[in-house]
Parts: C-alpha cells; structure tokens; sequence
C-alpha cells in the first residue's frame, strides 16, 4: 500500500481571506468591557475597530440634574482606578467659576492625596500590563502597594476607592496627624522596598522587552495629533506635563522631574510611569515636609458647609448647613475648561454654568477616549498579542472613557 | 474683574490673545469674549475649519483636546460644538465654538485631527450635530440600534426603553421604561439672598399698613 499524502487544507489554488475576530468585551486582558473587532491577515492585524460604550451610564446627563455637591461623587466612578485624579479636575473648574480660595493647607492635602492616587493607579497599570505579556508575580507584588495606598484613602475619607473626599473649595475634613506620619514613613520604607523589588523582576526581563521594545512607536508629530496626553505624550519624548507647565494647587511649589521617552514604544511608556511613581514619592515627601497647619477647606460660608460641632453652637451655621445640603450653592454664570495632569493624562471638565445651583453642562474629557482611538494606527502591521501589550500601555479604565 | 484666588491651573496669559486672534480671524469670526480666565470665540459655522486650519498652523495651538457639545433648546439654532484647543508651545489654551440646527451640517475638522474622529461621532451620538466630511460618522456611546440622541434637553433623563432578561424568551428584551413612581425632580432654588418669589400674603406688607 503506497503511502498517501494527506492534502494541505492551505495549498493549492485556494486564496486566503482575511478574517474577523472579536476581542472582548469579556477578555481579561480588555480591561474592561473593550470590543474590538479585528481583521486579520493571519497573526497580523490589520484594522482594528475598537467598540465602546459597553458602560454608558449617561453620567454628563446625570449630573446636569444634581447640585454641584451632589455631582461630586460621579466623578469617583468614572476612573475607580485613580478616584481622586478625576475629583481634581471637577473641583477646580468649580473653584475657577466661583473664584473661591482654598487655605493652604486644603492645596497641600490635595497634592499628597492626588500623588497618592497616582501611585495607586500606576501600580494597577503597570501590574496588569506586565500580567497581559505573561508575567503573574509582580502584579500580585504591586498590589501589596496598592492596598497600602488604598488603606491610607480610607484613613482620610473612611472610603477605600470612591473617597468623594476633595469639595469645591477644599478637602471634606483634616486627615489625622498619626495618618500623615504613617504616610512618611511608608514612603520611606515599605514602597521603595516593594516597588524596586517588583521593577527589578521587570524592567530587564528580556521576555517583558521583546513584548515590548519597538511596538507601538508613535512619531512626535503623531502624538500631538490624536490628542495624546499623560504618560503616552511623554512615551513619545514631549515633555509636557499639566503639573509643571499649568500647575494648579500647590505644585508650583514642588520640585520634580518630568520623565521623557526616547524611542516612544509600549516600553517607554511604561518606563514613564516607574520613574512617575519616584517622583510621585518625592512630591508627596515634600508635602508633608512643608505642610502648614490651619483649615483645610475655605471659609466661605456660601460655598463650604460648616462642620457639625459648629453647627451646634450657632444658629447661622445650621441654617447654611441645611441650604448647601438642600439647595447647595449657586455658581455664576460662565464656561470654564479645566484640566488637570491625572495619573492617565489630561483630564479634563467643561463646565457651563447659567447661575443657578445645578450645572447646565457638564462634559467631561476622558483621556482614554482619544488614546483608545489611536488603537488602529498602532496596532497595524502588529502581530495579535501586541494589541494586549499596547492596550496595556494606553491605560484604560472603561468607566472614564464611556463615562 | 475680581482678582484670581482660585487654584485652578494657570496657563500662560491671556493678555492680548483675543486682540491678535479678533485680527486674524476677521471676518470668520462672530463674537469672541473674555470670562473666567478663558477667552472663547464664536466663529460662523461653514467657516470654522478654516479658523481651527489658521489657529492650528499660524497660531501654535498643535492639540484638539476635545469637542464638547451643548443643547440650548431656546436658540434658532440650538447647539453649540466646542472645541477645546491647547497650545504645547504657547503653554496656552482657547475655546473655539459655531453653533448649529439639526439640519445644519459642521464641517468635519478630521482632515486636520485625526482624533476629531471619534470627537465627532460623539457629539452626533449625543446630540444628533451632524459634521460633514466625516467619513465614519456612526453612533459610539449608545447601544446598538439606539434610537434618540439622549444629551438633548428634551430627552427624558429616564431614556424611553430599558431592557432586562426575559425568562420566557431566553434573552435580554427590550421595553419601554415603566417607573413604580414619578421621577423626583426637586427644585430646591428656593430664596437665598432676598425673595423673588410671589408668596401669597406678600401684597399686604407692600400695601403698607392699610
């Protein structure tokens, strides 16, 4: 009997289409609930058609029927993965329109707490991104830091992530004194240790470079056409960053640097966020080096409700802390854009006033949305795992960019 | 105006912008204003890829950060599309708006941003403006098969369909929204500084002691 060849299925006169697949919106490495329909040429991707809206919630919608008080809390849910980054901007475009004045301690707190935050999204970013090309132990490290973090939220705001803790014209209340001294000292010992100790496993791990060296490079030019912002603009070797060349609050009195890429890949953008979170860590030092004592939130009474001890002693207290819980204050009338450096790139909030206490439009300016667009142009010519790995260095969270 | 004493961040200043921008774009321009720190300018609707063209290439604002879309249901012409510029150089920011109907196409400005794209099909999705020259101008937040664009004034914060999984049907259904009570919309704009309410009884204390 004389052997038989059995006949390639991919030979002959057939022709090869490319094909469509879905990725998403249930993979794990979507973070989230990202479709993205993919055509494929074999292993390599030829278009990419990111689908979103998946977690729609109509929050701008929403949020033109609450008070500005109320309206606060939305803003923790959009991006759960750094809550107070996109508290910042809201409560600075409010400030911006009442022109109101936050005591200086107020703008020391919100810098500690903002550079905490950036830290604690950094550290789910970069745990993740590491996990979607194949390493499991550094993301379980970096969440030993994570939960750090989001213990010291708690500390402040009695809330592990949706703090609602920054207010127009402030913070909600002071932070206990042994709280900020827990926080020095754990910059000094336990998040150097732990971060350097996962980092090491990481950044000259010849897998993690071949995943990501040279994937995804994006010209300068490029960058500033789609809008890139955050750790993707710097990725590309612009050094721009909101907190130093629009500082808000008291970063004008911090010293740090600002990290620049060289080669603009999925590699630089991560090397951005490591030396990010250093910096991070060096700013929060600062503050609580030069933090002055005093309020926290202004004194102005038509904008900041007066605390409750005082509340019991004067008849005026009560009555304004009933009409800013009940009616809440009124803004004047205006449009304020107001953006600020969150741990993902330029955040920003368009507020539209008309003078009465709710506001009339409120449209928030997520930064995964334009970075999530570039998706195609990056990804084509790459091979299918390297939209994980330039998914992974876009930073996503579903929550901000459907809002 | 009051001195500045908010926080917010502080960009490169103002001072003069409106002037040289008021020159530059000319007749394009319909009203430009100062408020709140930000200088806004109104420029007439079919020219307003040229304004964003001439700011973009002669004036250094390199970004489009974002197009904002608002619903002023009182208005001839009832949106505004907002376009949000940053200048990297410049260390400057600019609001440049048009206004528009419904049946009143925007020029595309996806031949100078590429990432006006989805910008756009944003705010057609949420408002139904309609950019020409947009080449992929499809629905993006919404849900497949959306009806209504739902950031409109007049869209009912409830929406008009919700959908749930039927047991009998085996799938998610959709129907229309059934609410056990009324939606609650307080009004709590109620006097802060001096009434100017008419409350009953008050006609008495303006009559005097008659």
């Amino acid at each position: 009997m004389s052997l038989q060849l059995e006949q390639s299925p991919t030979t002959g006169d057939e022709v090869i289409s490319n094909y469509t697949i879905n990725f998403g919106p249930q993979h794990p490495a979507a973070h989230g609930v990202l479709r993205m329909v993919l055509e494929l040429d074999g292993e390599i991707i030829e278009r990419v058609d990111p689908h979103i809206g998946l977690l729609h919630r109509g929050t701008e919608k929403l949020i033109e029927h609450k008070t500005y008080l109320q309206a606060l809390p939305y803003f923790d849910r959009l991006d759960y993965c750094s809550p107070l980054g996109m508290e910042h901007s809201y409560v600075l475009a409010v400030e911006k329109l009442l022109n109101v004045e936050v005591p200086l301690r107020g703008q020391y707190l919100r810098v500690l707490f903002a550079e905490l935050t950036r830290i604690c999204n950094h550290m789910l970013n970069m745990g993740s991104h590491v996990m979607d090309v194949g390493a499991m132990t550094p993301n379980l490290w970096l969440f030993e830091i994570r939960e750090d973090c989001l213990n010291f939220f708690e500390r402040a705001s009695g809330a592990r992530m949706h703090s609602a803790w920054f207010r127009p014209g402030g913070v909600h209340q002071d932070v206990p004194e042994k709280l900020l001294a827990d926080i020095g000292e754990w910059l000094d010992t336990r998040l150097p240790q732990l971060f350097e100790d996962a980092m090491s496993l990481v950044i000259d791990n010849r897998i993690f470079k071949q995943r990501n060296v040279d994937i995804a490079v994006v010209s300068k030019e490029d960058a500033l056409a789609w809008g890139f912002s955050g750790p993707m603009i710097r990725a590309a070797g612009i050094p721009w960053d909101l907190r130093k060349s629009q500082p808000y609050d008291v970063y004008d009195r911090m010293e740090f640097d600002v990290p620049v890429g060289t080669r603009s890949d999925c590699y630089d953008r991560f090397m951005v966020r490591v030396e990010e979170v250093r910096q991070s860590a060096r700013i929060m030092k600062q503050c609580l080096r030069d933090m002055p004592g005093g309020p926290v939130s202004s004194l102005d009474r038509k904008v900041v409700p007066p605390k409750r001890a005082e509340m019991k002693q004067s008849m005026e207290s009560l009555i304004h802390h009933f009409k800013l819980y009940t009616e809440g204050f009124r803004v004047p009338e205006g449009e304020v854009y107001v953006a600020t450096e969150s741990p993902k790139g330029e955040f920003g909030v368009y507020l539209v006033s008309d003078g009465s206490n709710k506001p009339y439009r409120c449209k928030i300016r997520p930064t995964a949305f334009s970075h999530l667009q570039a998706m195609d142009f990056m990804c084509k010519g790459h091979m299918l795992p390297d939209a994980t790995a330039i998914l992974g260095a876009i930073d996503v969270v579903f929550g901000e960019c459907d809002r | 105006m009051a001195a500045v004493i908010h926080s917010a961040p502080r960009f490169a200043s103002n001072e003069g912008v409106l002037d040289a921008l008021t020159k530059a774009l000319g007749p394009m321009l319909v009203a430009g204003h100062e408020a709140h720190g930000e200088v806004v300018l109104t420029v007439a609707r079919p020219r307003i890829a040229d304004a964003l063209r001439l700011l973009r290439d002669e004036h250094e604002y390199q970004q489009l950060m974002e197009i904002a879309g608002a619903d002023y249901p009182d208005r001839a012409e009832r949106f505004e599309v907002v376009y949000m510029l940053l200048s990297v150089t410049k260390n400057h920011r600019l609001l440049v708006k048009c206004r528009a109907a419904e049946d009143t196409p925007v020029p595309t400005v996806t031949t100078l941003w590429p990432v006006a794209g989805w910008l756009e099909r944003e705010v057609f999705d949420m408002y139904g403006v309609i950019f020409e020259g947009n080449t992929d101008l499809r629905r993006i937040l919404t849900d497949y098969g959306f009806e209504g664009h739902p950031f409109r004034k007049d869209f009912p914060l409830t929406g008009y369909v919700e959908l749930r999984y039927s047991e009998e049907d085996k799938r998610v259904v959709y129907q229309p929204v059934e609410l056990a009570q009324d939606l609650r919309q307080f009004d709590f704009l109620s006097p802060w500084e001096g009434s100017e309410y008419v409350l009953p009884g008050d006609e008495k204390a303006e009559g005097g002691a008659a």
